[in-house]
């Protein structure tokens, strides 16, 4: 069974959803992100979603593009990016790790290469923004012989027709989109959540996780009662980013600063009942 | 590499909107429902006679067209070879080609039910005719421009708040018609129940890049025709700027399957192909994807998006659309370029011989026909897009000149 498949097994036996944290590659620093993500699991991130950074990322609202530049200026590529997978890998078996990006970074880099680099180096899965099941047979079938799960993303905008689409060859879990519109810039409505949830479930077996609206515990708490995980971003770079002033000076912190709203977050999600 | 010759260069793209490998639709998946319901009431808009009726007679009345087909006799003696016309698609209404696009889309989003215009601009020659159309038909409309094109665009952005558009500053990024783009679709996607997205070049997700090109084929048919009354046959070769691509897309089209005719598209090379700095996505990028499609992009080895440079700021862009970039591969267009310093040269000569302030735009084609022309007989014919006048040009173009207005 694969990492993700049994991490979302294991959180159906405790009664719980699981929460994602989301952080970018190399934000601020190749040697920060590493402590974050290593620290990540203990402070109670159920999935890891480690974002490969763009300079031209269209669904990401503020937060999250000044995450993808900070990263880059420090000199973040994709190789470091799949560095920081192989040494998260290196004491750390059990926790799903997921890419999410871009296609671009991807198609440079080289499908098949991408896929089977990704997959040495212990990563369970991906999340393409920008690949639409229309278009993603060339990531998916080297990610898929790979042993990669491609998730797929439905939206508020997909009908059921368009769910029918997302939900064939989708593996791993569902990614909802819990607003309309980019990462961390609209309020999660939970009433609206539970009912797009629920359709997806008449669809399909997956496990669906929720984000892009999701900020405050209270937020995470009102998903975890309806979704299988909840998914942050938004909150947990920009934490990253009060570390960091205009000038790109870095100040020491961050990472415990970003690890203990992960704890907060995760302890909300946690403590939800279902 | 010989790229096998077609019957047709006129039957893409296929169903998924590709052109060979280029084009096709990468949005966020919550962007998919609205581009399959454009593509539909495109298709019906398409079949439906009133709807180019409707658009013929805007096109007419209040874009002014056709634009004439004009014999530019002096710059053809100076030039010493082929005769050189010019199509004058820079005495439509707001200046360039830009509004037989805009036109034709808000048609569409008016029979779309939509209630709300957004769109990018760089120079903002495609902000000002969005804005027009806007206001033409009462629509609130959004424009994002970066905020460097903004600071050296003042009279374009002054122009779209006169006609009752929103200016959004974009910050993102490097502030410039890319981050536009970007932030046009982050719009959208906050917006999709009411909002129609007025896409300027033949790029984007499909079905932009084919509706697009089709609105922007009147060029070339009307210069067909017009040739045809001119001189009784077809010209030997056609020429034509691109940023994204539009205006040479439209010129193009209508002669894909004549095999006489030769074709040149001139990216900008800015400071020089070799210096890096420059906007000639073909001759200096390679495929990748970005805005919605896949492309020949300016970009670095780990498939970051390069900034663009050109004295153009409408030729400043890193992509291009994707139907030249498959005409690239299959070498039914030649792909050329022309640097700032040989644009602006044919700036200033095309105001002193003919008494036509082109736009800094097609003074790239301009610059490649005075190489082209004297090249081929007298007898060959060159039809040239004058797709923009320099009015928004004089600022920069006095600057670079060192004259104080």
């Amino acid at each position: 069974m694969s990492r993700i498949a049994a991490r979302f097994s294991q959180l159906k036996t405790q009664k719980r959803a699981g929460f994602v944290a989301f952080i970018s590659a190399g934000d601020p620093t190749y040697e920060t992100s590493l402590e974050i993500l290593r620290g990540l699991p203990k402070a109670g991130a159920d999935i890891i979603e480690l974002g490969m950074p763009f300079t031209d990322p269209m669904a990401e609202g503020p937060a999250i593009q000044a995450s993808y530049l900070r990263a880059l200026r420090g000199g973040q590529t994709m190789a470091k990016t799949l560095a920081l997978a192989r040494a998260l890998r290196e004491d750390d078996k059990t926790t799903p790790l997921v890419l999410m990006g871009y296609f671009n970074p991807i198609y440079s880099y080289g499908v098949e290469r991408f896929a089977r680099d990704a997959s040495a180096a212990g990563v369970d899965g991906l999340i393409v923004v920008d690949l639409t099941p229309e278009e993603d047979q060339e990531l998916r079938l080297p990610a898929t012989a790979a042993g990669l799960d491609l998730i797929r993303l439905a939206a508020p905008t997909s009908n059921d027709y368009r769910l029918k689409t997302i939900v064939a060859g989708a593996s791993g879990f569902i990614y909802y989109v819990s607003i309309t519109g980019p990462t961390g810039t609209k309020q999660v409505n939970p009433a609206d959540v539970a009912v797009a949830v629920k359709r997806i479930k008449a669809a399909t077996s997956l496990p669906v996780a929720v984000g892009f609206g999701i900020k405050t515990e209270d937020d995470a708490a009102a998903i975890a009662k309806v979704a299988d995980a909840t998914v942050v971003g938004s909150a947990l770079v920009a934490e990253i980013g009060r570390f960091v002033d205009g000038a790109g000076k870095i100040s020491p912190g961050s990472a415990q600063a970003v690890l203990s709203l992960v704890a907060r977050l995760a302890d909300a999600t946690h403590q939800t009942p279902r | 590499m010989n790229a096998p010759r077609l019957n047709s260069y006129r039957t893409g793209p296929d169903a998924q909107g590709h052109f060979g490998i280029y084009g096709g639709r990468y949005v966020a998946e919550t962007l998919m429902p609205l581009i399959l319901d454009l593509e539909k009431a495109y298709e019906a808009a398409k079949k439906d006679p009133s709807f180019q009726a409707e658009l013929d007679q805007f096109l007419e009345h209040y874009v002014g067209r056709p634009s004439p087909l004009y014999f530019a006799e002096r710059l053809t003696n100076r030039f010493g070879g082929a005769k050189v016309y010019f199509k004058r698609d820079e005495l439509n209404h707001t200046g360039a080609h830009k509004i037989n696009n805009c036109m034709g889309q808000i048609l569409l989003a008016r029979r779309m039910g939509k209630t709300r215009i957004i769109a990018e601009t760089g120079a903002g020659q495609h902000g000002v005719a969005t804005a027009t159309v806007a206001a033409r038909f009462g629509l609130p409309c959004v424009v994002y421009m970066g905020e460097t094109d903004i600071e050296r665009q003042t009279p374009n952005v002054f122009r779209m708040r006169l006609l009752g558009a929103e200016v959004r500053a974009v910050s993102s990024g490097s502030r410039t018609l890319k981050d536009a783009m970007n932030e046009a679709l982050r719009d959208w996607v906050a917006n999709v129940e009411d909002t129609f997205y007025i896409i300027g070049t033949v790029a984007g997700p499909h079905p932009y890049p084919t509706l697009v090109r089709d609105f922007q084929s009147v060029i070339g048919r009307e210069a067909r025709e017009q040739m045809f009354k001119a001189e009784g046959r077809l010209p030997d070769a056609l020429v034509a700027c691109i940023g994204g691509g539009s205006n040479a897309m439209g010129l193009f089209y209508p002669f894909l399957d004549e095999p006489s005719v030769e074709m040149y598209g001139v990216e900008a090379a800015g400071h020089g192909i070799d210096s890096g700095e420059h906007a000639a996505s073909l001759a200096g990028g390679r495929p990748g994807v970005l805005h919605g499609n896949r492309t020949y992009l300016l970009q670095n080895d780990d498939g970051q998006i390069i900034e663009a440079h050109s004295i153009s700021a409408g030729l400043d862009y890193p992509g291009i659309g994707p139907e030249h970039a498959w005409l690239h591969d299959m070498k039914r267009v030649n792909y050329v370029s022309a640097t700032d310093d040989e644009a602006l040269e044919a700036f200033q000569l095309c105001a002193l011989q003919e008494g036509i302030i082109p736009a800094l735009e097609p003074a790239h084609a301009l610059a490649f026909t005075s190489k082209l022309a004297p090249k081929m007989a007298r007898d060959k014919i060159i039809l040239m897009n004058m797709c923009g006048r320099g009015d928004k040009d004089i600022f920069a173009v006095a600057e670079r000149l060192g004259a104080k207005l």
